[in-house]
Parts: structure tokens; sequence; C-alpha cells
């Protein structure tokens, strides 16, 4: 192992600790989900704390993605499109059992989980999730972000 | 004016127009002829007695599967009326076989109805003559079918994009 | 001299009338500064909407085919995602509806505790109304204050329910289990806290120059358009039509408490935000005057008989030792306070036909254990007489009503659920037009769409 490959494996552990605690999401709120969404990031629960604190409505300036609610077929071009306008490195939390499976709607309209659409990374299940479960969550993604290899 | 008095008064203006009349766990309604709809929907909101200046509801049932009605009308196009002034309802019903899905708007006397005529067109397939832009409400246009019909299979998806399940 | 036209005051003298050069804007289904998913394809001259198309349907999940699947009461969880904000209300609604068209009557304290958990919900529905759209309008500080309080609130439907947002509390026949102890200190508390929340937000908004400017004005909309469009709850009270289905027509408990009908006579959002602001005060009076009437008092979870472990008794009925044992006062269900024998008969109607026994009487006794299964087993549940039936309470939005038909069987023939926020919604290119495309942003916010209801 060359000094080049050292500098590089701990210069991505400085990065990986960066970013996981700059989190700037795009709350793509569709449903339900929206309220706890708004619980978790108001005082109360205080997403702040986990550097997540800033929600950025363009997808153009956030890196993760957050989908939470109901995505119905009418809705899903959108999502995808949404998904791309997003820049590298991005990451997919699907928020509530509807984005995860279809949830208990399982008819014509609804998309049976978004991982048919877009990739996920982290799947935080609940009908909608606690505001204690979409924290646990939130440190779950960042592990992901901080020991994955970084792309800079 | 009682529910008892308001379907009199419609029966006595409208005649045989009136298929038939309950009133069933107290809500009063009126079964009327498709073609004197717009006549009977315009007298509840004209008549000073009757006074119904709300629309409040439109919306249809699909009795396919219904016992006892398999070979009847198909659909019944519901309209709920409510009366601000005199706080009394009542609820107007027309049937209309499959073939022959067709109800005259409410429109003109109405402007919320032209949401309502939409959604009923989108879900059951009945459509509204004279309504000025039927299209669909709540599905995307790619959509076949009318999804609250009762031979729709609640699961057959027509995804947009995605796996075709 | 002509008339100075709007287009003049925005522009400048002599910016012609601009015809010809309109430019087509979408907005949605995903805008920043929407809480709702709906599309605005709008019509701009500079920055006045000419005409606009409000497109919706974007979280249509089938509401009304999923009722058709299950039971009558497995309806109940989806009513819950029609108004995610006030679900009590919907379940409520629904359950009422189903009553209606068997025939049944539930308890008193039901009736009791179906308003207190009602006005909770408006509340909460009212509060995530004004803080969203106060924050849209930059005023943060209103959002972190409101959610606050309705935190407070939450926790009050917690303690009833089990959950915070998705409760499917409501029962054909009842509710799912009484009150637990203590709850109307609780209440109290979380009122207080309410009130001085609301406290705060008037000293920040109502006399706030840039809140009133944004707000006074716009988005307006006339009386007879508002009733044309079969507009109800707060926007049609706005307009100064005092009609409440509270009032015009009482059920539940709301004939027996005294409460105002706040209105204004502008029809503007400023007249909205101010009407729902006075509502949440009386909601919250008339939950207050119905907990001090509640009948049937606290329950008594004081066990006479010997003490039996829940399991043990599960299993001396497996054996058959079933003697005795209907007598026996013992709770098997901690998991929700309130939801044992005694407490279940003071808030479900006493019919068997509708309401699931107890769960010591199904562990316990053949007859509950049939009992049961004849109202969850397929083919079996509960079965109304052929008919249909229209039952319209006041939701947050509106006049919420529920038309179900039922065949005779033991599924729902159909459920048609009358959604409040669509008429405005229908309505909203007429509030919009000929206005700023920056005071869509409040129109819409005092509109107070919720997807699930809109598009169910």
């Amino acid at each position: 192992m060359g000094v080049g490959s050292f500098f590089t494996s701990r210069l991505d552990e400085a990065i990986g600790w960066a970013r996981k605690y700059s989190i700037f999401q795009y709350p793509f709120v569709t449903a339900c989900c929206g309220m706890e969404y708004m619980a978790t990031a108001c005082s109360h629960y205080d997403v702040d704390r986990f550097g997540a604190g800033l929600p950025r409505f363009s997808p153009r300036q956030a890196d993760v993605l957050f989908v939470v609610g109901t995505i119905s077929h009418k809705m899903a071009p959108v999502l995808k499109r949404i998904y791309e306008q997003m820049t590298e490195p991005k990451w997919v939390v699907a928020f509530g059992v509807c984005t995860c499976t279809g949830g208990f709607y399982d008819n014509y309209a609804t998309v049976q989980g978004i991982d048919t659409i877009i990739p996920v990374d982290v799947y935080i299940p609940g009908c909608p999730p606690r505001p204690e479960s979409v924290i646990d969550g939130l440190m779950k993604l960042q592990d992901k972000i901080a020991v994955g290899a970084q792309r800079y | 004016m009682n529910g008892a008095a308001i379907l009199e008064r419609l029966r006595a203006r409208l005649g045989a127009s009136v298929v038939e009349t309950h009133d069933q766990h107290g809500d009063h309604t009126a079964v009327i002829e498709r073609t004197a709809l717009p006549a009977a929907l315009g007298l509840c909101r004209d008549d000073s007695d009757l006074g119904f200046d709300v629309l409040m509801d439109l919306t249809a049932v699909d009795y396919q599967k219904y016992p006892g009605r398999e070979d009847g009308p198909r659909f019944e196009v519901v309209y709920h009326l409510y009366s601000l002034r005199w706080n009394h309802r009542v609820r107007i019903k027309a049937r209309v076989d499959e073939d022959d899905a067709v109800v005259p708007t409410a429109v003109p006397l109405w402007p919320i109805a032209d949401w309502l005529e939409r959604e009923v067109w989108d879900m059951f397939g009945v459509r509204f003559e004279g309504h000025p832009d039927l299209r669909r409400l709540l599905m995307y246009e790619e959509f076949v079918g009318h999804p609250l019909r009762k031979d729709y299979p609640i699961n057959r998806r027509q995804p947009l994009i995605g796996p075709q399940i | 001299m002509a008339e100075t036209t709007r287009r003049e005051i925005m522009l400048g003298e002599g910016s012609g009338t601009g015809t010809g050069q309109n430019l087509t804007v979408g907005l949605g289904p995903a805008h920043p500064a929407m809480h709702g998913i709906i599309r605005i394809v709008a019509e701009l001259d500079g920055e006045i909407i000419r005409e606009a198309d409000v497109e919706i349907g974007y979280l249509h999940r089938a509401f009304e085919k999923d009722c058709e699947v299950g039971g009558w009461n497995n309806a109940i969880p989806y009513t819950d995602r029609l108004n995610y904000v006030s679900p009590l209300i919907n379940n409520f609604a629904y359950a009422n509806a189903v009553e209606k068209l068997l025939g049944i009557d539930v308890t008193e304290r039901c009736k009791y505790i179906r308003t207190i958990m009602s006005e909770i919900s408006r509340v909460c529905d009212h509060l995530t109304c004004i803080g969203a759209s106060a924050m849209e309008l930059g005023a943060f500080t209103v959002f972190l204050y409101m959610i606050k309080a309705r935190e407070f609130l939450w926790e009050l439907v917690e303690d009833v329910t089990g959950a915070r947002l998705t409760i499917s509390y409501g029962r054909v026949g009842g509710v799912r289990a009484d009150l637990p102890e203590g709850f109307e200190a609780k209440v109290r508390a979380a009122f207080k806290q309410t009130r001085e929340v609301l406290d705060e937000v008037h000293r920040l908004l109502t006399g706030n120059r840039i809140f009133m400017d944004r707000m006074v004005g716009v988005g307006a909309l006339s009386r007879e358009d508002t009733i044309a469009y079969a507009i109800t709850g707060p926007l049609l009270r706005a307009v100064g039509v005092g009609y409440d289905v509270r009032r015009a027509s009482p059920h539940w408990a709301y004939d027996r408490v005294e409460f105002e009908i706040p209105t204004q006579k502008d029809g503007d959002n400023y007249s909205r935000y101010l009407v729902r602001m006075a509502e949440m005060e009386q909601s919250m009076r008339i939950a207050e005057q119905a907990l001090a009437a509640i009948p049937g008092g606290p329950i008594n979870v004081d066990f006479e008989g010997r003490p039996i472990d829940p399991a043990a008794y599960v299993d001396q009925g497996k054996q058959g030792k079933t003697e005795g044992l209907l007598l026996v006062p013992i709770t098997l269900s901690p998991n929700l306070e309130g939801q044992n024998r005694k407490a279940l008969e003071r808030v479900t109607a006493h019919d068997k036909r509708v309401v699931l026994p107890p769960k010591e009487t199904a562990y316990g006794s053949i007859e509950g254990l049939m009992n049961h299964f004849m109202l969850i087993m397929e083919g079996y549940g509960i079965r109304p007489p052929q008919g249909e039936a229209y039952f319209a309470s006041e939701g947050a939005n509106g006049e919420l009503g529920f038309y179900v038909v039922s065949d005779g069987g033991d599924r729902p023939y159909r459920v048609r659920c009358r959604p409040p926020c669509l008429p405005p919604m229908a309505a909203l290119h007429r509030m919009i037009k000929d206005e700023m495309i920056a005071d869509l942003v409040p129109t819409f916010g005092s509109v107070n769409m919720i997807g699930g209801e809109l598009d169910r």
C-alpha cells in the first residue's frame, strides 16, 4: 500500500464525515407521511441535530431525496424526473410504507414501491413512521454516506 | 318544508317524470327520468320553497353486480342537494344504461358540477351531454377504462413508467 | 380619462393591454412553495395570472375502490388517510354513515367521545393549515410554534388511540376503546399550552403589516360564487354564511354544547385566516364542555375477582374450562387502555350484529368466540340491509359526507366520500384569476388542500 492510497482513504473518511453532517434534503412530499415529516423537521424532534435541518426545494441543490408519501402512477414520471435532476452524489430515502412497497394500497393507482422506478438507499417503514424511526433511518443513511466510496 | 313535502312538490310539478321516491333512513330520494333531469334540477334550485342552492355532491353507482338489478339500468347518477336557506336536503337520482350512458349536464346550474361530472366520467364512464370540457379529472389521459366500474379489476395497473405489472 | 388598469399600476402608464404576449407556465406538481401536489397551468401576463387550469389526481389511491374489497370495518383505515390532518373526523363520519344504514344508535358516552376527539382533530387541522401557509409567506416562527402546539394535541390523540396520525379509532357501532384515565386533566393542560401558542400567533400575525399586505383582499371569492361552487367550511363562513353541519344538523353531542360559528364577510385570505383562528378557540370550548358533561364518569379498573394471569386465562379457555370465567373481571388487552369489557360496554352500541365482543368474552366463552368469528370471517361480518344512506359531519374543511350503498352483503357495495376540499380547488382558478402569481401561494394555502381527501 503506497503513501498515495493512504492519503486517499483518509481523505475519503474526512469527506464522508463532512458529508454525513451536511445533508441537504429535497422533501418530495405527497401524502400523509408529510405530517410526520413536518413533525420531525420542527423543534420537537429537531432534525437539525443531525445536520439535516435545511430542506432545499430544488433538486439541483439537494443531495438526499426524501420520498414522503404514496406515489401514484400519475406521479411516477415526475418523481423520476426529479431524481434525474439531482446532481451526484445523491441518495434516496423511502419514507413510509407506501414508498417502500405500496403499503395497503394494492390497487390500480399506486406504484408498488418506488424502487421499481428509482434506486433507494434507506427504507423507513411505518404508516406513517414515527419521528423516532425517521431519525433512526436518517442515522442509517449517515452511516452509509460516511463509509461509502466518496466521489468528488 | 319537510322531506315528504319536497317529494310531493316534485311529483306535482314533474308528473310522470318522477319514476319512484323513497325516504330510507330519513334521506328523501326521488328517481327522475333522465330526460327530465335539467327541469327537475332547475326546479329544485329555482323554486323558492325548495331553494336548493348547493349541489353538495354528484356521484354515480354501478349496479352491475347488485343482487336483483343485474339486468336493469347499469348506472345511477346521484345528486345530493342542500338548501342553505331552508336547511333541508334531497337526493335526486337518474338511471342510465351502459350502452347509452349519457346524462344532461348540470354545469349551467351549478359550476361545481364541472369537476364532479368530470370525476364521474373518469371513474364510471358516464358522459354528460353539454359539458364544456369533459376530460378525466383524477386519472391520467393514457389510462384506459373506468376504474370504479364493477368489472374493472382493482389491481389492473397501467403504469406510465417502470415495470408493467 | 380611461380607468387605470391593474396592468398599468404594475407596469406604468402606456403599458398597453398585453394581448398576445402571454406566457404559459406550469406550476407543480412538485412545487417548492406549495404543500400539496397539484398542477396549475397558468397563463401569465407579466406577473398577473390571466387564466389558470388546475389539474389534480396526483394522489389518487383508489379509496373508493379499496373500500369495496374488505368488510365494512376494514374501510376505517382507508378513511384515516383521506384527510390525514384530522383523521378522527373521517373515522366517525364514515362509521356514522354505516350506523345510519344499519339503523343503530351508539351510546351517549361514545357520542361525547366522538365530539371531543373530532374537535381536537379540528384544532390540529387548523394549526397545520395556518402554520404551513404562514411559513410559505416567510413566517417560519409561526410554523414552528404551531407544530409545537400540534405535538401537544397529538400526544392526547396518542393517549386515546395508540397512534399519532393514522389512528383507526372509530368503529361501526362505537369506538375502539374508552378514554384513558386522567384524560381530562391532560386535555386541559394541552389546551392551555395551545391557547398560549394561539395568543403568540395572534400577536405575531394578526396585526402584522407584512402578513396583512399579503392576505387582505387577496384570493377573494364572492358570496354567490362560493355558494355556487358548493364550498363549505371556513371558506363559506369567511363570506358571511354561518353554515356549519354541527349546527344545521346536530349529531353526536353538538346539540348539548354551546359554541359560536365565527364568520367574516370579505371572503379573502385574511378572513379565512381569522375564521380558522376563531374556530380553534370554539373547538377547544366544545371539547371542554363535552369533557365536563361526559356521562359514565371515570372507568373503574379495580378488579375484585381473583387476579389471573391473562395467558393462563386463555389457556383455561382453550381447555374448555369456561364456566364462570365470564364473571371474572380481568383485562386482557394491555396494549390500549379502555378496551376491557366494562369500558367497551360504555362506548359501543349493544348490538351483536355489529360490534366485536371485548377480548375477554371472545377468549373466555364460546358465545363470545362465535360472535367474534361471525363478525370477522369472510362472508359473514356486518351485514347492513340493502339500501343507501348519506351522512354529513363538519370536517375541518367543510361538509364531509359519506354516501354508502349496501347490497345486503358483508362488504360495502359503494362508499363515496364527499371531499370538503374539492369544491374550493374547483374554484381556485376563479380565486387566482387577475392576481399576482406570488399571491397564488397564500391563496392555495388558505384553501387548505389535503391531497388524500381531494384525490382520494
